[in-house]
């Protein structure tokens, strides 16, 4: 597999206008946006699952919908915003619905993606639990597991911290340094633009289904994006790595409460 | 813990055919056969029974169980999706027309009416394989069906035929020979070996027609092989014992707190414990005294079925159901 993987020029209509996105493995991409910027129909018209007006999703030079199903099961590790699971499973089951994909893997290789997904999402103590008896956190941690299990090259989430703890999320952070670090991929949609600029190799900014900025975090989310894009006032406080966003100006602190009253 | 429960139905199941055999209006005693008939009686017209008790009820629990799987919901039957009324509309215009007479014609009308229904539900659903232009397909389907059955109804001939047909409805082993096993036993086998084929794909649904694709579904495979598979098993079980419900209803939800709940490790249970509940229901039947005959198993089922029904929609209510 090639090292680059992408969208490009994808229009989607009424959500996304010509839309580019290029990724490289070893590195951690973020897209963010307002809300109804489209981010979450680019990540799964990466994912194969939303077949675009035009343009079309790329891998190593070649077009996704030329690869088949199975083995863009096998690449392709996604999280869906809004997860659902059915049947009251286990958490252990749950997980390893994540080797779907690999029916001819052996046995043992399944058993210890599953462990690894569940050591890493730390489950140990839920395993044998049924989800419904579990938090939304928990649940969430379980349906990453489910994606961590099957050791795609590519790991593709939408919103994976929304419901995490800060532990929790800062452990799911560390894994997917880590595998960006050992060649994988990873695309996030992000919400929390904090995490996006400390954690993030590049950013892609949409708006009403448009690229509004694109590149490293420091340039793609500088104020004069944030508050044009976002619309909102708002400077960054920290070092780089720890950057917190203030938003909203100053607001004037003195109240007139006699005239407050008329 | 699958084995488990398999080997424990299976077990049942060998308990439970040799006492079917022995029990109906006539109780044969196995250790003094005094009855010159008991052989004839065993072999012409109780093993064909039982053997179509069980082979409807496996083809049923496992057609229900896939069918829960593939559109999670377990409210889900295998009737629901116009194949039972398709085959039920094949079966009514056999009598119509006067072929039910001939030995072969009416399972075969009835077989017809399941592939139109199947080939309608296909085309209309199809392209892009989603469940809930799936479930509104079949609705459609169901609804003009029986529209057309009822209208067929309304112009039967003669009153004679109009109460063979509504009799034949109401759904019953009685009276079925080796003959009916022999067309439905093939045709529901092959069903539920489509459906364990489908497993896998069933068990990724679990998270959601967006993620089962993510991991590799097709979904106009995955609809076409639920098309074929409930189709054989509905389809045949109709055209032999006419319409049979609330088995592929009450069976998976029965045996789903045994399993681990996905929807792959419920299809070889359901199906045993299909057979024994269709296989129970016709003792039931047989040994129950009725003036004018026999009570026929689809009420039987039905009388079952809707407390349970009941039961269960009452548990959702108060979101407990799992």
């Amino acid at each position: 597999m090639s090292f680059g993987f992408g969208a490009d020029n994808v229009t989607v209509a009424g959500r996304l206008d010509g839309v580019s996105l290029n990724c490289r493995r070893g590195m951690i991409t973020a897209i963010c946006g307002p809300n109804g910027a489209g981010k979450s129909t680019l990540l799964s018209v990466m994912a194969g699952l939303v077949k675009p007006d035009s343009g079309q999703a790329v891998m190593g030079g070649r077009p996704l919908a030329a690869v088949s199903l199975a083995q863009r099961a096998q690449w392709l590790g996604y999280l869906p915003q809004t997860p659902e699971v059915a049947w009251d499973v286990s958490v252990e089951v749950l997980i390893s619905l994540g080797r779907l994909p690999w029916r001819d893997a052996p046995a043992a290789e399944a058993q210890d993606a599953i462990e690894d997904a569940i050591a890493a999402m730390d489950l140990q103590d839920l395993r044998h639990r049924p989800v419904s008896t579990l938090s939304g956190g928990e649940r969430a941690r379980a349906l990453m597991a489910r994606v961590l299990a099957t050791q795609p090259g590519w790991l593709l989430a939408d919103e994976p911290f929304a419901s995490l703890d800060l532990a929790h999320g800062l452990a799911l952070m560390q894994r997917f340094r880590q595998q960006a670090r050992a060649g994988k991929g990873v695309v996030l949609v992000l919400h929390d633009l904090a995490t996006a600029m400390n954690h993030a190799d590049q950013v892609l900014v949409l708006a009403k289904g448009r690229v509004e900025a694109e590149g490293p975090p420091e340039m793609a989310l500088s104020r004069e994006v944030i508050s044009r894009v976002w619309n909102c006032p708002a400077h960054w406080l920290g070092e780089p790595g720890e950057r917190a966003l203030s938003i909203g100006a100053p607001a004037p602190l003195a109240v007139d409460f006699r005239q407050g009253f008329v | 813990m699958n084995l488990r429960l398999v080997l424990l139905l299976a077990l049942a199941l060998c308990v439970a055919v040799p006492l079917s055999l022995l029990a109906g209006r006539v109780w044969i005693n196995p250790f003094s056969p005094e009855l010159h008939s008991a052989s004839t009686i065993l072999v012409e017209l109780r093993m064909p029974r039982a053997v179509l008790a069980l082979v409807l009820g496996a083809g049923l629990g496992a057609a229900g169980a896939a069918m829960q799987g593939y559109l999670r919901n377990p409210l889900a039957d295998p009737g629901l999706f116009g194949i039972a009324p398709g085959a039920a509309l094949g079966a009514v215009l056999s009598f119509w027309t006067g072929y039910a007479s001939a030995p072969w014609m009416l399972p075969v009308f009835a077989l017809i009416g399941a592939g139109g229904a199947m080939t309608l539900l296909a085309l209309i659903a199809g392209r892009g394989g989603g469940v809930a232009l799936f479930t509104l397909a079949g609705l459609m389907v169901s609804s003009l069906a029986g529209a057309l059955m009822s209208l067929a109804i309304s112009l039967t001939p003669s009153p004679f035929a109009m109460s063979e047909i509504v009799t034949w409805m109401m759904g019953s082993l009685a009276d079925r020979s080796w003959r009916e096993v022999w067309i439905a036993a093939p045709l529901t086998l092959a069903g539920i070996g489509v459906l364990l084929h489908a497993g896998r794909d069933l068990d990724a649904m679990t998270l959601g027609e967006m993620a089962a694709r993510s991991l590799g579904v097709e979904p106009l495979r995955l609809q076409a092989l639920m098309i074929l598979g409930a189709g054989l098993i509905v389809g045949s079980g109709v055209a032999v014992a006419g319409i049979i419900g609330f088995v592929g209803l009450m069976v998976p939800h029965l045996v789903r707190p045994m399993t681990d709940r996905k929807p792959s490790s419920l299809i070889v249970p359901s199906a045993l414990a299909g057979a024994l509940l269709l296989l129970f229901a016709d003792c039931l039947c047989r040994i129950m005294p009725l003036a004018g005959g026999e009570l026929r198993l689809g009420i039987a089922l039905s009388l079952i079925g809707a407390p349970f029904f009941l039961r269960l929609l009452l548990k959702m209510r108060q979101g407990m159901v799992a």
